[in-house]
């Protein structure tokens, strides 16, 4: 996907950095040369200078091929703008919008305004919810434990569809809990459970494991 | 009538003017209550420190009972964002909003809100002027 972000601070920075790992087309828009200079530092040539509400800016940077638009600047009225912008200018089909005053929700979302985020702690979470290729959502953090719930969706095309739990190999340490599974109630995994397209599995894991559960859920 | 105008600048003090002049309720907001000096001396409405964009400050304006609205920041975001509250959320009949930039200022008019782009405007004039001296 080509995904916009308008903003390069601290929000925009490290969400790039994330939607780069997934293997997306990243732009960051930003007006301050020095925040845009370090960015480029850091991840390579993807911060282009410039104001991510004018139009002119929007067209250069070619958002009429963007799939998602995703205004993270510290200011609500410049995210509303640069979405706006990019919606109804530009017909970008999703928009997403950090805002500081959670009130805006509902003005945001009244004008049009897919998405709004109201925190810079749920913003990498959400986002992340978004991306429907997305693999593992982060639901919560035991800190303190250094734990984390996690769901796991199975696509249509695992290699473990059909194959039973016990069969499969967990990485240390983690637990299945509870398996969602379409039209029907969520479902307690045991040894003998088979695994199913589309299911949602809620995993307790810690952050180092992530990765191996997502293979070994997934069969890639 | 009752009318809000947001930003305390030369054009908003100088609008709150003319318009409490010709008897209309006025309440003027601005962030900065240093701004509040351009008033003019007589200035019989309100005037009141605080964000435009913040709803409790527009309610506290009196922005349920307004019968027009007039964003006149420097910020054309913070303008933006403003009339579009009091147009879709609050339902005032008359919103007009002030635009710098002209390729927005188009956008918004597209999308209903009353815009006026002084740079339009004035550039408009300029070239006037070498055409007919």
């Amino acid at each position: 996907m080509y995904i916009i972000i308008v903003g390069g601070g601290r929000v925009g920075y490290y969400l790039a950095r994330a939607l780069l790992d997934e293997g997306h087309e990243i732009l960051i828009l930003e007006k301050s040369p020095a925040v845009c200079e370090a960015v480029n530092d850091e991840l390579g040539s993807i911060c282009y200078r410039g104001d991510g509400c004018e139009t002119a800016t929007l067209a250069q940077v070619g958002t009429g091929r963007a799939d998602m638009l995703i205004a993270v600047t510290g200011e609500d009225e410049d995210n509303l703008v640069s979405c706006q912008v990019a919606k109804h200018k530009f017909k970008v089909p999703r928009t997403i919008a950090r805002i500081r005053n959670p009130r805006n929700e509902v003005l945001f979302k009244r004008l049009g305004i897919d998405v709004t985020i109201s925190s810079t702690n749920v913003i990498l979470e959400r986002i992340a919810e978004e991306v429907p290729t997305h693999p593992l959502i982060h639901l919560h953090e035991i800190r303190d434990k250094g734990l984390e719930i996690v769901e796991v969706k199975i696509p249509r095309d695992a290699g473990t569809i059909g194959k039973a739990l016990r069969d499969i190999a967990l990485p240390p340490g983690t637990i299945l809990t509870l398996i969602v599974r379409r039209a029907q109630k969520p479902i307690v995994p045991v040894p003998g459970t088979t695994l199913m397209a589309d299911d949602q599995i809620i995993a307790v894991t810690d952050p180092e494991s992530e990765q191996a559960l997502r293979k070994a859920l997934r069969g890639a | 009538m009752k009318v809000i105008i947001m930003g305390c600048g030369r054009v908003g003090a100088r609008l709150a003017g003319l318009l409490d002049a010709a008897g209309h309720n006025v309440t003027v907001l601005d962030t900065d209550s240093y701004s509040f000096r351009r008033l003019a001396a007589g200035f019989k409405g309100k005037a009141l420190v605080g964000n435009g964009i913040d709803e409790e400050v527009l309610k506290r304006a009196g922005i349920e009972h307004a019968d027009a609205f007039f964003a006149l920041t420097q910020g054309d975001n913070r303008n933006i964002m403003a009339s579009q509250i009091a147009r879709h959320l609050y339902g005032v009949k008359r919103v007009v909003c002030r635009i710098y930039d002209p390729l927005r200022q188009e956008l918004y008019q597209n999308l209903g809100l009353e815009a006026i782009s002084p740079t339009i405007i004035f550039a408009d004039i300029l070239a006037k002027k070498l055409e007919n001296p």
